[in-house]
């Protein structure tokens, strides 16, 4: 089980929108949709751009499922599975985050 | 072997030149050298719409002839040269400059001349006819002299021309010898609702009058003295009384005319010699003369057919006719006065609306015959569907012209017309190929003219091919949904109404009120353009951020490497050298790459989101503000120089444009909005390629509207003439809101205008005319737009909290490391992959 690393202050993130974190020198993109009370993150790199753009995308939902919309050329990333809609064969990674206290953190894999 | 024949074509009028386009797309053409001598002076344009060249058209807009046309298909056209004679027996054409060209086969398109009754006087000055451009110039110049101008001539074209000396600002007169106006077309019933509708209009009309002679006025120029002893006195006389054929030089050969003239032809369209054919108004078939363009283009088509090898025949022409005569609607049908044997007739009139309506009826009341109608003519396309398709009519046929006043409806429902039905009858388009092209996956009006041609010659049948479209779509099972996106069961316009009705503020609230689920990029942005248009709060206030796609956050353009591009505004395109020195020096700090857009403006590309607040600190402090390059917005007005520096200017574009620019800026819509003003008719801004432009004449100025650049371009619509600045604006004003009240998500003003049920007279009925009496209220929510302006860069810089946006990190200070540029002609621009692969090994070396 890895460690939660704290990232950031609840208040430095944008409601129903993204900002991106710095975490052990990987970009994260994180959201935060207060409709479901929860906090995603995902890779800020957008394989489609090769542009660490992510986090300026747009979220939603496709179907119920909460999604992403990339900035660049518009394709669709599921925020819990990083999958992308147009193209199954694409994805970007995900990580666990959470909420506590008022700050963010997250888990990178070891 | 060359076996290649020459075909020689008489004349580059309206149907001359149809089938010189029929014959480059058929078979025939690999058949032959064509040769064709257009006796003007310049080729083919659309008479139909000459009185245009009033309102603004040039003789280039009016052309016919795309460019190129004739070089491109080896076409070789003797302009200005008249064919003077030809030779049957040697097979060769004459002209009046002396061109000799021997032809294998010969197309007489020669048309028709306007008829001038022989009353002594006819041929004193200013006595003029008006069939073409030269007739219209001299119209003009005589009318600049004249007080009271007088139509000879109560019928189609006389009405027509009176209108075009109304607007020219005459006193107007329209004097007919028959009892009633539009005498071929219309009843007496409907010939005096014309009239006084006519009337009502400013135009005096003078029934059985039978001019004897024209000599000196007292106080005009003539003094015209009609038989029954009355006297008119006019500055200007237009004959429109009737038109004759052209056939002297098929006289001169030989060829078989009518006994009141016309060449005579056969069901081919070959006169009585099998080389030679005729047609257009220059032909008589079965006794007739067709004085209409349709017919005209349906020889062509016969001719071209019979080149080919293939069947083809001309039987004769419905003449039924749609047109709005100074505004009010007349339609003719069929056998409008009753003639066939037993026939019945009903009249619906209603007095104090001024509408008439007539239906001729056969005997047994189940074939419609005929009908007038004046005043309203909806009933049209369902009327003559029944006449041309011999449709059994319903049970009371006087329910077709009755007023509804209950919800059943009795028009004709487009699954009652066999697929032979011709729905668009200038370009013969049958209810068959529209379904076909549906079938093929045409889904909106526009796809279907491109596609099929239907509803782009006089678009009468606009509703009709409508509601072709959506009965076909629905047999096909294509879910005709307007929905914006899954999250809303509504229509872009549909949620425009619910904030404005509801004065709704956030997209939360619309969500919870209308819509379902979190929403998505699509909903967001079109309902944050919504909140933006009617309300026009700051857009990076807490509840509309989520609602911005990334330029609008970042208030700058996003570029393919994650960097952005920024675009102060330049009005107008006028800027100082100082402004220049600052771009440049700003450019040159930062390490930006410029370049001109085609808005005249200055672009800087390649700052990273951290710098872009830097940048404009120092623009803003030089006094530049946000050019909402960002936006679905207002973007620039482009303008030429303009009567301040131009020889030929005649007005201030600049000036006008700049305060124009300023008025608008900052105006949110479902998508970008582009002006252009040009000083005068040389048009060197390229305002008809704009969402509005405006071009300077001498009596002030010319609005267009709905043009487009871009994937698909259009030429904008001439809207309204010689305005003087304020109604400008205020019709500017007007456009503008309405299309951002009614426009579809994404949808261009020049979509927007094609799909517009009604076109461009909706449009001008909602803006000129305030048909829906919504017009104070356009303007107001215009002034509230421009009344909460703010430059959002100026407002972001004042809020601390807003600037935390702009950082790569919100953990760290530190760039993008992926974004890597190289130089290139002197300048920055972004690596591609290999380089930054290179850049980046380097990076881990050191
Ligand atoms: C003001 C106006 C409004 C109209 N409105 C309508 C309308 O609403 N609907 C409708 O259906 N119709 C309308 N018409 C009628 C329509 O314009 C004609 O039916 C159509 O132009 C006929 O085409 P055409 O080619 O036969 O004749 P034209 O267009 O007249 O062309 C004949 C051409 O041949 C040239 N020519 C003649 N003799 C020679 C020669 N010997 N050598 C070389 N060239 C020669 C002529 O100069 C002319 O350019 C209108 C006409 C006018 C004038
Ligand atoms: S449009 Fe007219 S005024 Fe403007 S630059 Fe061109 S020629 Fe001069
Ligand atoms: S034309 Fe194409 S490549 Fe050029 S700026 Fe527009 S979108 Fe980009």
């Amino acid at each position: 089980m890895s460690n939660w690393i704290d990232v950031c202050h609840i208040d430095d993130l944008q409601p129903d929108s993204g900002v991106c974190a710095l975490v052990k020198g990987q970009q994260i993109a994180l959201f935060y949709l207060p409709r479901l009370q929860l906090v995603f993150a995902i890779g800020n790199y957008d394989p489609f751009s090769q542009a660490n753009v992510l986090s300026r995308g747009m979220v939603g939902d496709l179907g119920g499922q909460p999604m992403l919309a990339s900035p660049m050329y518009k394709q669709h990333f599921y925020l819990h599975t990083g999958v992308c809609f147009e193209d199954a064969n694409v994805s970007v990674p995900t990580y666990p985050a959470r909420i506590e206290n008022d700050r963010v953190a997250i888990q990178l894999p070891e | 072997m060359n076996t290649q024949q020459t075909l020689v074509v008489i004349g580059n009028g309206m149907v001359g030149q149809h089938f010189l386009a029929s014959l480059v797309n058929s078979a025939a053409k690999e058949r032959y050298r064509i040769v064709t001598f257009c006796e003007e002076p310049r080729a083919a344009y659309d008479r139909v719409h000459l009185s245009e060249y009033f309102s603004g058209k040039s003789a280039e807009d009016l052309s016919l002839v795309e460019a190129g046309f004739f070089a491109e298909h080896g076409i070789e056209i003797h302009l200005g040269d008249k064919a003077a004679s030809i030779d049957r027996q040697q097979k060769t054409v004459t002209s009046a400059k002396g061109v000799v060209i021997a032809y294998d086969k010969l197309v007489l398109a020669t048309g028709s001349y306007p008829f001038v009754p022989p009353v002594p006087g006819h041929e004193r000055a200013q006595c003029l006819v008006y069939r073409t451009i030269e007739d219209l110039e001299a119209i003009q110049a005589a009318a600049a002299k004249s007080k009271i101008g007088t139509v000879v001539g109560g019928g189609l074209l006389g009405l027509e021309a009176a209108k075009a000396l109304k607007d020219l600002g005459l006193e107007t007169h329209v004097v007919e010898f028959a009892p009633r106006l539009m005498a071929v077309q219309l009843d007496d019933g409907g010939g005096a609702m014309l009239k006084q509708k006519i009337q009502a209009l400013g135009v005096t009309v003078h029934l059985n009058k039978n001019t004897s002679l024209i000599d000196d006025g007292e106080h005009c120029l003539h003094k015209m003295n009609f038989a029954d002893g009355e006297v008119l006195e006019t500055d200007l006389i237009l004959f429109s009384a009737g038109i004759r054929p052209r056939d002297d030089i098929a006289r001169a050969c030989e060829l078989a005319v009518g006994p009141r003239g016309g060449i005579v032809i056969d069901n081919q369209c070959r006169t009585s010699d099998p080389a030679i054919y005729a047609i257009g108004e220059c032909a008589l078939w079965n006794g007739q003369i067709f004085g209409l363009v349709a017919p005209g283009y349906a020889m062509a088509r016969t001719v071209v057919a019979d080149l080919a090898d293939n069947d083809a025949s001309f039987t004769g022409f419905d003449m039924s006719t749609k047109l709005k005569l100074m505004g009010v609607d007349v339609a003719s049908i069929g056998d409008a006065h009753a003639r066939t044997q037993g026939a019945l007739v009903y009249t619906y009139q209603n007095g104090s609306s001024e509408i008439y309506k007539r239906l001729v009826v056969s005997q047994d009341k189940k074939q419609l015959l005929g009908a007038v109608l004046v005043g309203e003519a909806s009933g049209y396309s369902t009327l003559l569907q029944y006449c041309l398709n011999g449709i059994e009519l319903p049970e009371n046929p006087d329910a077709l012209i009755l007023p509804q006043r209950s919800d059943e409806s009795v028009g004709l429902g487009p699954d009652a017309l066999p697929a032979s039905a011709q729905i668009c009858s200038c370009h013969d388009v049958s209810k068959g190929q529209i379904c076909s092209a549906v079938e093929a996956g045409c889904t909106t009006i526009g796809q279907l003219k491109t596609e099929t041609k239907a509803a782009t010659g006089c678009g009468g049948c606009s509703a009709l091919l409508k509601s072709v479209l959506d009965c076909e779509l629905t047999k096909l099972g294509v879910e005709v949904s307007t929905d914006i996106c899954e999250h809303f069961p509504h229509t872009r316009q549909d949620l425009y109404n619910q904030v404005m009705v509801e004065q709704i503020k956030t997209f939360d609230d619309l969500l919870d009120k209308h819509g379902k689920g979190l929403g998505c990029e699509v909903c967001k942005q079109a309902v944050g353009s919504i909140l933006a248009s009617y309300w026009n709060d700051y857009i990076l206030e807490k509840p509309h951020i989520g609602l911005q796609d990334t330029n609008d956050t970042y208030l700058a353009n996003m570029q393919k490497d994650g960097t952005y591009s920024i675009v102060p505004r330049v009005t107008g395109g006028e800027i100082t050298p100082d402004g220049l020195i600052v771009l440049g020096q700003v450019a040159k700090k930062y390490g930006l790459y410029t370049k001109i857009t085609g808005g005249q403006r200055v672009d800087l590309f390649g700052a990273r989101v951290e710098q872009l607040p830097l940048i404009w600190a120092e623009l803003i402090a030089a006094g530049f503000e946000s050019g909402h390059a960002y936006g679905k917005s207002l973007r620039t007005v482009k303008s030429c120089v303009g009567s301040t520096w131009c020889r030929y200017g005649i007005d201030d574009s600049v000036g006008l444009a700049i305060e124009l620019e300023n008025r608008y800026k900052g105006l949110r819509a479902p998508h970008k909005i582009k002006f252009a003003v040009s000083g005068c008719t040389r048009e060197c801004a390229e305002a008809q390629g704009k969402d509005i432009g405006v071009i300077a004449t001498e009596n002030g100025w010319n609005l267009y509207v709905c043009g487009n650049g871009g994937m698909k371009p259009r030429h904008a619509d001439l809207f309204a003439t010689n305005l003087d600045k304020q109604t400008l604006i205020q019709y500017i004003d007007r456009v503008l809101i309405f299309y951002i009240r009614t426009a579809a998500r994404l949808q261009r003003t020049s979509v927007w205008m094609e799909n517009m049920e009604g076109g461009l007279d909706y449009l001008k009925a909602v803006v000129l005319e305030d048909r829906l009496g919504i017009a104070e209220q356009l303007e107001q929510q215009m002034q509230h737009v421009i009344n909460t302006y703010q430059c959002e860069w100026t407002t972001t810089l004042q809020d601390e909290n807003k600037l935390k946006r702009f950082r790569h990190f919100v953990n760290s200070d530190q760039a993008d490391d992926n974004v890597v540029f190289v130089e290139e002609r002197g300048q920055v621009r972004p690596a591609n992959s290999e380089e930054r692969k290179h850049f980046k090994l380097i990076e881990e070396a050191a």
